[in-house]
């Protein structure tokens, strides 16, 4: 079975955000990135897929060149082979775009299952899984916690509201990770060493048969218009708990009265 | 937050990719492993030994090696490992330098086929832990009296002797021995002891105040019988021990750098965030500014000596006295920057929910072991006039 996993390059989920000066992109001066916690899961689980049935694992990306260091270590943990769709020279493409980019260049693979995150940490969209087996054409399961191999298909379970869903569904097919599938291997240093000696392939949006200029920046149909960070967070209200009773009375005045949360 | 590691030139442009990609993983290995614990352990006296398997599946063990499946790093990397983990705690430092340098090196370098085919992979794998017998109760900084003896005895070699201060010696399953062949004027080699040879014991050194969690016992051997395969055919003289000590000096050059770069780290942010005197954070007041300047720029030197070292290392031109200033100079910084980190805490650096104070204690033990500090002050003294204050011994 071979897998390609589908990999955004994101902030550090702990990273301050600032704000850009232009209002409406993140300053990205301070910002660390790692591989989309999501992503993880699914890199995980192909990889232990690969070495219960063999195959293969190829990760795929749309980015500029820092995400190289992202997909190396994708290599260092078990992955073979690597993809950037180069983002260089190009002005922002939308959730759609990088699903047709993503779409262009897993077409030109073999495969049997695609994987991405359930969401990227980054913009949180939740479009991606189907978005990319739409361009495919493949069934999709998202929100996956639990995978069973069959011959020519997968049973996945699901997360839905107060139960588990079981579904089956043929394969080739576009899988979604979520939390609580598996428990990401850390990278070895064997394997940083084998990541060295393999190669990142970088290609350009038309060699995968994606016309950039056609749906970025103001060709983008999604824009972003504006950027702003919550409000600061106010001090915390300690209530002194000398009398308890008194206390969880004025507790709940204040979840009430001032919080409005009940 | 992760930790951003301590760059204040810029050198992380030094570095290759694949020497920053092994520094991140062990980083995010000690933020994610290590430091949920390690203050507990340390209260506790106890070395997490449910680290070990963790450790052994990053490579973190005999990582210079290129055979047996191990991933034959450069010496760079080597630093940088030792650099992230004593960040952590000095003792998980000292166990990886104690395998690694001290254990699976010699076994490496002067060990039969045998030998290496028993011991090295699985000392890799971490399925057995090593440790390193030099040190006497009688002799630290002068390990050439040794009084230990190992005598020739039909098919076996009959061990005497005792040895202490020796990390990992009680939960070692094979010991490094040092001891001079047939009497006490016979040259100085190496044994295999294994854990549960009669005549062997490895009591506990009780009552540690520093490196708390790591293990440090003796060993004692009573008409201890090995096989005459046990002794390491590759070296004979001080020379086996002592360029033993120089790998492992050499990693403790970058240990101490991490050392420095947790308390530092942690002063910078206390003294951002504590305000005294009309609502200022500490960090305003001059005096304040001061011990963290000198930190920032002692670091900085460190980082430096070190890296060099490393890349001389890696062409092969890398001298023992080289180490003694990097050891002596990175674990004096080390210590330096504990204390003015313990000093910016004030109260709160005398408390384990700050990581300063078990740095600074741990950092006692690292000034004292492989080469005192005023031991490497006199190794670098005789380097620059040629005259031996002292009579050391020869590598
Ligand atoms: C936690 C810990 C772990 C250790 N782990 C190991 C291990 O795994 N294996 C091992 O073999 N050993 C180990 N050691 C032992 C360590 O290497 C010795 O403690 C060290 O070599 C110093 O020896 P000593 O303690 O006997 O001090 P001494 O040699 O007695 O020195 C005492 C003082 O005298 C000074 N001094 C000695 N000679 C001179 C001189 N000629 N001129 C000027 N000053 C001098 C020293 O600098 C020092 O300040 C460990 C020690 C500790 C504390």
């Amino acid at each position: 079975m071979n897998h390609v996993v589908c990999i955004a390059y994101v902030p550090d989920t702990e990273t301050k955000i600032k704000i850009g000066s232009d209002g409406k992109s993140i300053d990205e001066a301070d910002v660390k990135w790692i591989v989309s916690p999501y992503d993880e899961f699914a890199l995980e689980e192909a990889i232990k897929a690969k070495e219960a049935k063999g195959g293969t694992v190829t990760v795929v990306t749309y980015g500029p060149a820092r995400a190289d260091v992202g997909l190396r270590e994708c290599l260092a943990r078990g992955a073979d082979e690597a993809i950037r769709i180069a983002s260089e020279g190009i002005a922002d493409v939308d959730s759609l775009g990088v699903a047709q980019m993503l779409a262009g260049a897993i077409k030109t693979l073999k495969y049997d299952v695609v994987w991405l995150g359930n969401k990227g940490v980054g913009t949180d969209a939740q479009v991606m899984v189907p978005m990319v087996a739409e361009f495919l054409d493949l069934p999709h399961v998202n929100l996956v916690t639990k995978i069973e191999w069959k011959a020519g298909a997968v049973t996945a379970w699901r997360e839905i509201e107060g139960a588990k869903e079981v579904v089956e569904c043929p394969l080739p097919a576009v899988i979604g990770a979520q939390k609580g599938l598996n428990e990401p291997r850390y990278a070895s240093l064997k394997g940083i060493m084998a990541a060295k000696k393999k190669q990142i392939a970088v290609k350009k949006p038309a060699e995968v048969g994606v016309d950039a200029a056609a749906m970025s920046g103001d060709k983008s149909p999604v824009r972003w218009t504006k950027l702003e960070l919550p409000p600061a967070r106010q001090a915390v209200k300690l209530v002194p708990a000398d009398d308890p009773a008194k206390a969880a009375e004025e507790l709940l005045r204040l979840l009430r009265d001032e919080a409005k949360v009940l | 937050m992760g930790f951003p590691g301590v760059d204040f030139l810029g050198l992380d442009d030094m570095f290759s990719d694949d020497e920053r990609a092994v520094r991140d993983l062990v980083r995010d290995f000690v933020d994610a492993e290590i430091l949920p614990i390690i203050e507990d352990c340390a209260y506790e006296g106890r070395f997490p030994r449910e680290l070990v398997p963790k450790m052994a599946a990053l490579n973190l063990f005999g990582s210079t090696i290129a055979e047996y499946g191990l991933p034959g790093l450069n010496n760079v990397a080597y630093g940088l490992i030792m650099q992230e983990l004593e960040r952590g705690d000095s003792g998980l430092r000292s166990f990886v330098s104690v395998q690694s340098s001290l254990v699976m090196y010699p076994i490496y370098t002067y060990g039969s086929k045998e030998q290496k085919d028993t011991f090295i992979p699985a000392l890799g794998k971490g399925e057995k832990i090593g440790c390193f017998g030099l040190t006497e109760p009688d002799f630290g900084s002068n390990p050439g009296g040794m009084r230990t003896v190992a005598k020739k005895d039909g098919d076996s070699w009959v061990l005497n002797g005792a040895k202490s201060w020796i990390t990992n010696g009680s939960i070692a399953d094979v010991a490094v021995v040092w001891a001079k062949e047939g009497g006490p004027d016979g040259p100085v080699r190496g044994f295999l002891v294994e854990r549960g040879t009669p005549g062997f014991s490895s009591p506990e050194h009780r009552m540690k105040m520093s490196l708390r969690a790591s293990v440090t016992s003796q060993l004692v051997f009573e008409d201890c019988r090995i096989p005459l395969s046990n002794v390491l055919p590759g070296v004979s003289g001080l020379k086996g021990p002592l360029s033993c000590l120089t790998q492992a000096r050499y990693g403790i050059s970058w240990g101490a750098i991490g050392s420095a770069m947790a308390t530092y780290h942690c002063a910078l942010d206390y003294a951002k965030s504590r305000k005294q005197f009309r609502d200022r954070p500490i960090a305003s007041h001059q005096l304040v500014q001061e011990k963290l300047a000198f930190m920032i720029t002692e670091i900085t030197k460190a980082q430096l000596l070190s890296l060099r070292l490393g890349r001389q290392k890696d062409a092969g031109k890398l001298l023992p006295e080289h180490v003694s200033m990097a050891k002596r100079n990175n674990v004096w910084v080390a210590r330096e920057c504990a204390r003015m980190a313990r000093e910016i805490l004030g109260a709160n650096g005398i408390v384990g929910e700050y990581p300063v104070f078990r740095h600074m204690a741990n950092i006692e033990s690292v000034f004292t072991y492989e080469g005192t500090h005023d031991i490497h002050t006199l190794v670098l003294g005789q380097a620059v006039t040629g005259i031996p204050s002292y009579n050391p011994p020869q590598e």
